[in-house]
């Protein structure tokens, strides 16, 4: 079993201690609230997208490690992406932490995000890791707002 | 009834407490990520001995049937059980009567009850409802749900920086058009012990009925309903070395003759035809359909169990581990307590420098230690304080001095950790 000692890693440390991106942009073109009403992790995304390409990107807000690890990695790994890309990522993402994507033996483009891929085997900590990407998701949809609650559950599949 | 403030430091032994130990099979069985178990989430829900589990087997394997109107031996058996364990929980609580003693599915159920049965026959539009900011979701919203529906108001006693209810304030909030106060014994968050002497005294001094959610107590103090006066009282099994699914609502005779039933059905009834129902005596009146009828016979168990090894020396021993964990966890570099209330119960709720509770939660999990983080279902007292939740160590009697070290030197490692 994949425990916490596999996922506090130096890498979600060292975001966790210097997240990327962290701010919020002056004109943004999407912006999106992400909040995870059980453990009150809550933060705010902002993007300007130019010619269908994340141009820039920030996040900030109030939150566990994961959290916000996960969050400073994925601006750092979507920044300069095509959207059809970033969307692709965020599947993916769910996919390893919900345990339908293995990205130890099945193709992705996760990379270093790998580090996250314990947080399946801790079954309360999903929403924690997965709340950026969501609320990323909520942000190319234009929708404002993003919960790990109610029919809105990132972690519940059936909702994908 | 409130517990007893102890200077920190280990005590001379007043419980055996590594020959109670080995009562409770499961701490010896569990290895967390193999290291020993030390498990500080009795506040969520405590560990069953074996002797009540023992009591559960016997009862499915020698007594089991349904209760009451079976003419049958393993019938009368178990209908025999299940009302020895309501006098037992007489016994335990003190009640005048076991007909005071009303069976539930927890204190959620038993507060949905006394909502149902009480609040809708006598609670109107423009009335009000007392409670506390300390209180679990448990005793709001059930309380909320019947404001929204009769048009009454619900009003909060605030709370200080410790997290002691303001008694001046509490006092104040009383009008003519109060017609009920529902407020816990002890606050499952912060470990606040609420004079609940002092606040029946002071509801029955404006004639209002008062109902204490002890989920919190009943397992850290003696209490007696008589002594205490209050109008209803509510304990669960699972927080009280028993099982889940069952809980217990005291309630005075003189209040439950006159509240309507909760809930409809077999069991709650005298007569039935399609034109009439004629309802059955209390406390069968609040108890429809087949009960938890193995659930409520362990709780009987259990209580005799706690009673067995007697509320003042478990208190004793728990106020102590309580001064030493809180004197300890206190000496680590940028620790925040959150309830320093002058009398407390064996909660300790705290926040690790800026290291999130859930991160904390995970990582003692690590090391063996059991503990809740979040936000206990209480998100007013959370919101009180402006954080989103703590890490809570709550204690029982089977905790060791060695348990709360434990904690502690896994706390150090988080903090070099996240240095």
């Amino acid at each position: 079993m994949a425990d916490s000692k596999q996922l506090y890693q130096e890498v979600i440390l060292d975001h966790n201690r210097k997240p990327r991106n962290y701010g919020a942009l002056g004109a943004p073109t999407h912006r999106a609230e992400g909040l995870n009403p059980l453990c009150g992790d809550h933060i705010w995304l902002s993007l300007r997208v130019d010619a269908d390409r994340v141009a820039e990107i920030a996040f900030e807000g109030e939150s566990c490690a994961i959290c916000k690890a996960s969050a400073s990695m994925m601006t750092a790994n979507v920044k300069g992406r095509p959207v059809a890309e970033a969307q692709a990522l965020i599947e993916e993402f769910r996919g390893m932490v919900t345990g339908a994507l293995d990205p130890a033996t099945q193709p992705n483009h996760l990379g270093r995000l790998a580090v996250f891929a314990g947080v399946k085997d801790l079954p309360s900590r999903v929403k924690c890791a997965v709340l950026p990407w969501h609320t990323l998701h909520a942000a190319f949809r234009q929708q404002g707002t993003a919960s790990t609650e109610g029919d809105q559950d990132p972690a519940d599949p059936a909702t994908h | 009834m409130n517990a007893p403030v102890l200077s920190p430091g280990k005590p001379t032994a007043s419980l055996d407490v590594e020959r109670l130990r080995a009562d409770f099979p499961i701490l010896a069985n569990v290895h967390p990520h193999g290291k020993p178990l030390a498990y500080l989430d009795n506040g969520a829900s405590s560990q069953m001995p074996q002797r009540v589990i023992d009591r559960l087997v016997r009862y499915q394997t020698h007594e089991h049937a349904n209760i009451h109107r079976g003419v049958h031996t393993l019938s009368e058996r178990a209908t025999a059980a299940y009302e020895e364990a309501r006098h037992r929980v007489q016994g335990f609580l003190n009640a005048l009567s076991d007909r005071e003693i009303v069976f539930t599915s927890n204190v959620t159920d038993a507060i949905n009850l006394v909502a149902h049965g009480f609040g809708r026959a006598f609670i109107g539009e423009g009335d009000e409802i007392i409670i506390t900011h300390l209180e679990h979701h448990a005793n709001i919203v059930p309380w909320q749900m019947l404001c929204e529906e009769k048009g009454a108001k619900l009003r909060v006693v605030p709370i200080d920086d410790t997290g002691t209810v303001l008694m001046d304030e509490y006092e104040k909030l009383f009008t003519p058009r109060t017609k009920f106060v529902s407020v816990t014994h002890v606050s499952n968050a912060l470990g606040t012990v609420n004079p609940v002497d002092e606040m029946v005294r002071i509801s029955h001094a404006h004639g209002v009925p008062i109902m204490i959610d002890g989920a919190q107590a009943v397992q850290h103090m003696p209490v007696d309903v008589q002594a205490l006066d209050c109008d209803f009282y509510a304990f669960t099994g699972h927080k009280l070395y028993g099982p889940t699914g069952i809980g217990v609502l005291y309630g005075k005779a003189e209040w439950l003759e006159r509240m309507k039933p909760f809930r409809g059905g077999g069991d709650m009834i005298l007569s039935v035809t399609f034109e009439k129902t004629t309802y059955n005596v209390i406390p069968f009146k609040f108890e429809a359909g087949t009960p938890p009828i193995a659930q409520a016979i362990a709780l009987g168990e259990a209580a005799e169990y706690v009673r067995g090894i007697g509320l003042e020396a478990i208190a004793a021993h728990e106020q102590a581990l309580l001064a030493y964990a809180t004197e300890r966890v206190a000496a680590l570099p940028g620790v925040r307590i959150y309830g320093t209330a002058r009398h407390k119960a064996a909660v300790l709720s705290f926040y690790l420098g800026e290291v999130h509770p859930h991160d904390v939660g995970t990582l003692l999990n690590e090391d063996g230690v059991a503990v809740r983080t979040g936000h206990h279902c209480a998100q007013p007292v959370m919101q009180r304080f402006r954080i989103p939740g703590t890490v809570r160590a709550s204690f029982a009697f089977y905790n060791t001095f060695e348990e709360a070290d434990a904690l502690v030197d896994s706390l150090r490692r988080i903090q070099k950790l996240f240095a």
